[in-house]
């Protein structure tokens, strides 16, 4: 099934929750509700003719010209060999969204993951901690606009080139 | 040795002879250790690296020495001069202690060991119980070390260990009996003496009982020895290094001297029982001839198995915990129970032994051995690399 | 660990303490640095938490700092043991979103480099499984024949590990001259090879003992948790990128896609997903032959700007590597920067699994977790 199929079907079932096609080049996508995504999900892998049992990729894109931080979900579906891109807008300043961690177990490291680096928090996770990066980092690295504190700990993150010292006599 | 000590102890008369005795016991006993147990141990190192480089297509310590045969002299003097780590939350007596008391638990065994008819320290009337219940020390020595190192992998360890030697003690012990019922005695001289150079005079080959309780032995001491497949006191990819990992430098080494002179006891042990033996042909009436032929047979049949210690090494993977217990209790005690009944019952049907059972599994032990051998020469054929050389020389 | 009395119901109980384990960061086979915070009683784990993050080096952000050539040497640092796939990955990637055509020959090239990659990698998940089991030499087997693909691959590219051997539109270089005899000369004498690990450590009883029905995924739990490659495919999923997925020129190679058959125990245990990778091996040497047979002439990479800027667009691109599907998210806004990098591994996904996994299994039994998923500790932290 391909995806203006499966946006027909998604649309009919959620009605306004779920957006139209977005065409980028090369990838199709089905924008959907933040708060709803996951029925949504639930539905998806659910119905038996789009059954999407695997989650193959989480990951989000801090869209800061938009003031949105996008979460893309990529499915595939074991069952029928076809794949669907999902995708979510959270708000930047308050990046919400509903977790998909009880539909598919994968999503559990996955959404660790983008909490840690892109700071979106992944509403009934069941253990919403950071996963790559020490528990007391400040500060989400892949947004766009993040700045490197100078030092962790003591220990500084600027590397000095010994070209820019002054040269000794 | 007596008799030269009640004759120094004659010319001080205003010491007390038990001084006398002490004090040349001890003389004679670090002797003993310098002389012969930490060349042993040290050199069974070396040739358990080199044999291991073979197996596994490298070369192993070829530096120091020729062929690198110092090298394990050169890493005892390493480690003793490098730093004796003791870190600060063990408990430090405990700590301190074990190595020894793991070292002194196999140096004790070599008392009773025979190594010619006429070289043992002390031929015991229970030789081979006394060896028993002091090797059964070093899992006190272990335990102690997996304990006060204050690391709960250590401690895994150690508790690993002691199950371990506890476990089993009694299959090793039922495979025992085999041996000491066909040779009426405990003493370690006396049961060589009851064996013939000959294999068809082994204990081994005196029935199949006695056959299963050879091979029982063998690998309840590789077990009781913590070599592979049974190493899971110091499993290095499991528990780090077991009950060694917090130790460093010397005692560190001390743990590892033990394992390794451990492995020539539990070759003598196996050649004692089962193979004759120092038993030789009485080919010359020179004493002295004698007893090096005799000493040079018991080391190369101890050797034997040690080396075949260190194959398995090699080749094995290790059992689990749990796979270890089963094998233990479910398999080895029961067939050691059965067997000690049955070798016992061969016994009286056949108070003499019967040359053609003898005969029949000495031919069936050498039609295993070819065939074992043949499988080994196949598997070198396909391996076959000394005709590929280095790809990158050329193309073909 | 210490026997205590526990009043429960009025019925006197004995229970163990349970004691809490830190395996890692630094533990023999954690394969990198990894941390796992064991809950055991005794010798059996109530639970393993994985800690990750110790090998994090933000590569992700890298890529949007460094631009499109730049980033290809960063890919092999994804993962190290398998560089040749990443490096393919990344350069799918960018061809589709720059729209570049690789040339014939530039593609069999990549095939040939990606297939000893993965050799070279499964070689290593088979031998380092037999070490974490307690078997010290198939070990230093398997790298004794790893080494002959490093030799081949440094002659390649000049680089043993990490390659960065791939280029957009290509390869950085073509075969060496008198290579593909000397590919083939090594997979004469790799194919027996792998007969004999079979002997050696495969049927070997302890190792099978210790391996089957341990740890056994169900290719239901297997889909959900997203197990990629060699894990997937042990619990019953035949499903190869490379077949069913197909880039490059693969679907001009005839080989079959290996799955778990539970000969020994069940589908999906310990012992399948090593087996896979066995006979993986052996797959990749079948294409290895077609490709160096159906070698054709011609340039080796296409001509692509060195100011590479691709149009606005996203790619979702899906790479069969050693470690299984990698999958990756490319977000190009038409600067010269990429806009946005995610990849997911497949040790991500399967270090996700083994908590829930460990519950009930032995110490001794996570080492062979661990290793029988073929984790690389920086493929999971990138």
């Amino acid at each position: 099934m391909n995806t203006a199929a499966i946006q027909q079907l998604l649309h009919e079932r959620f009605g306004s929750g779920v957006g139209p096609v977005e065409s980028a080049r090369l990838s199709d996508a089905v924008e959907v509700d933040p708060l709803s995504v996951d029925e949504i999900a639930l539905f998806l892998r659910d119905q038996p003719d789009l059954a999407f049992d695997c989650l193959n990729n989480l990951s989000g894109t801090d869209r800061p010209a938009r003031g949105k931080i996008q979460v893309t979900y990529e499915l595939f579906s074991y069952v029928h060999r076809h794949a669907f891109v999902l995708k979510v807008d959270a708000r930047r300043d308050r990046p919400q969204v509903k977790t998909v961690e009880n539909v598919w177990p994968a999503a559990n490291w996955l959404e660790r993951e983008v909490y840690d680096l892109l700071g979106v928090v992944f509403l009934g996770h069941s253990d919403l901690r950071r996963l790559l990066l020490p528990d007391d980092w400040i500060g989400y690295p892949l947004r766009k606009d993040y700045v490197e504190a100078p030092e962790y700990h003591g220990i500084s993150t600027v590397r000095e080139s010994i070209l820019a010292l002054p040269e000794r006599r | 040795m007596r008799a030269y000590l009640d004759a120094v102890a004659a010319g001080y008369p205003s010491t007390s002879p038990a001084l006398v005795y002490l004090l040349g016991m001890l003389a004679f006993g670090a002797l003993v250790v310098f002389v012969f147990i930490l060349p042993v141990a040290g050199i069974t190192s070396w040739v358990e690296r080199r044999v291991w480089a073979r197996i596994q297509s490298r070369i192993g310590p070829n530096r120091v020495g020729p062929g690198g045969f110092l090298q394990w002299l050169a890493d005892g003097l390493k480690n003793l001069l490098k730093e004796d780590v003791i870190p600060a939350a063990v408990d430090v007596p405990m700590f301190r202690l074990a190595p020894y008391v793991v070292v002194a638990g196999f140096c004790a065994a070599f008392v009773a060991l025979p190594f010619a008819g006429s070289l043992i320290i002390a031929d015991l009337n229970i030789g081979i119980l006394y060896i028993s219940a002091i090797t059964s020390l070093v899992v006190i020595g272990i335990l102690m070390a997996g304990w006060s190192s204050n690391n709960k992998w250590s401690m895994l360890g150690g508790i690993r260990s002691a199950t371990q030697i506890i476990c089993y003690e009694i299959p090793v012990g039922l495979s025992i009996f085999p041996a000491v019922l066909l040779s009426g005695t405990l003493s370690m001289q006396g049961i060589v003496a009851a064996q013939g150079w000959a294999p068809t005079s082994w204990h081994m080959f005196h029935s199949p009982f006695a056959f299963v309780a050879f091979v029982m032995f063998f690998v309840g001491a590789l077990a009781e020895g913590n070599r592979t497949p049974f190493d899971l006191p110091e499993a290095d990819s499991e528990l780090v290094a077991g009950f060694a990992t917090e130790y460093s430098g010397m005692r560190s080494l001390l743990f590892f001297l033990a394992e390794w002179g451990n492995l020539y006891v539990i070759g003598v042990l196996v050649s004692t029982l089962f193979m004759g033996g120092w038993q030789v042909p009485h080919f010359t009436d020179n004493a002295v001839v004698l007893t090096v032929a005799q000493f040079a047979t018991m080391f190369l049949k101890a050797y034997f198995w040690v080396f075949v210690a260190m194959w398995v090494r090699a080749t094995l993977p290790r059992v689990r915990v749990d796979q270890f217990m089963t094998l233990c209790w479910k398999y080895m005690v029961p067939i050691g129970l059965v067997n000690v009944i049955g070798a016992a019952t061969v016994m009286v049907l056949l108070p003499d032994g019967s040359i053609v059972l003898r005969l029949i599994m000495v031919t069936v032990a050498v039609a295993i051995l070819v065939q074992f051998a043949r499988r080994v020469l196949f598997h070198l054929h396909r391996a076959d690399y000394g005709r590929l050389g280095r790809i990158g020389e050329g193309a073909a | 660990m210490s026997l205590e009395l526990e009043f429960d119901d009025g019925r006197e109980v004995f229970a163990t303490e349970e004691m809490t384990l830190n395996m890692g960061p630094q533990h023999p086979s954690t394969h990198g640095v990894l941390r796992f915070i064991i809950r055991a009683d005794g010798e059996v784990m109530r639970s393993a938490k994985a800690d990750v993050g110790y090998l994090h080096r933000s590569i992700e952000k890298i890529a949007e700092k460094v631009g499109w050539h730049g980033f290809m040497p960063y890919t092999d640092r994804v993962d190290y043991v398998a560089a040749m796939t990443t490096n393919q990955a990344w350069a799918i990637a960018a061809e589709a979103l720059g729209g570049v055509t690789v040339p014939r020959r530039g593609e069999y090239c990549r095939v040939i480099a990606a297939e000893l990659g993965r050799i070279c990698s499964h070689l290593l998940a088979a031998g380092a499984m037999g070490m974490d089991i307690g078997a010290i030499t198939p070990f230093t087997h398997a790298v004794r024949e790893r080494e002959l693909i490093n030799d081949l691959l440094e002659e390649l590219c000049g680089a043993r590990l990490t390659f960065n051997y791939m280029r957009i539109g290509g390869v950085a270089w073509d075969l060496p001259p008198g290579f593909d005899a000397k590919v083939l000369r090594f997979l004469n004498h790799f194919e027996p090879y792998v007969d004999e690990l079979d002997d050696l450590l495969s049927n070997n009883k302890i190792y099978i003992e210790r391996l089957a029905n341990v740890a056994v995924v169900s290719r239901e739990r297997a889909i959900a948790y997203c197990l990629v490659g060699p894990n997937l495919r042990a619990s019953g999923v035949r499903y190869d990128i490379r077949k069913h997925l197909p880039y490059s020129v693969y679907p001009e190679f005839d080989f079959e896609v290996p799955i778990g058959t539970g000969r020994h125990g069940s589908v999906g245990d310990c012992w399948d997903r090593y087996i896979v990778r066995l006979d993986e091996m052996r797959q990749s040497a079948r294409i290895l032959r077609q490709a160096l047979e159906g070698l054709p002439e011609g340039p080796v990479i296409a001509k692509v700007p060195r100011n590479y800027k691709p149009a606005a667009g996203e790619v979702h691109v899906h790479v069969e590597t050693p470690r299984g599907d990698q999958s990756w998210y490319v977000v190009a806004d038409g600067t010269e920067y990429p806009y946005r990098v995610h990849i997911r591994t497949g040790s991500f996904a399967a270090m996700s699994i083994i908590e829930e996994l460990s519950r009930g299994l032995m110490v001794a039994d996570l080492v062979a977790l661990i290793a029988s998923f073929d984790i690389v500790a920086p493929e999971v932290d990138r």
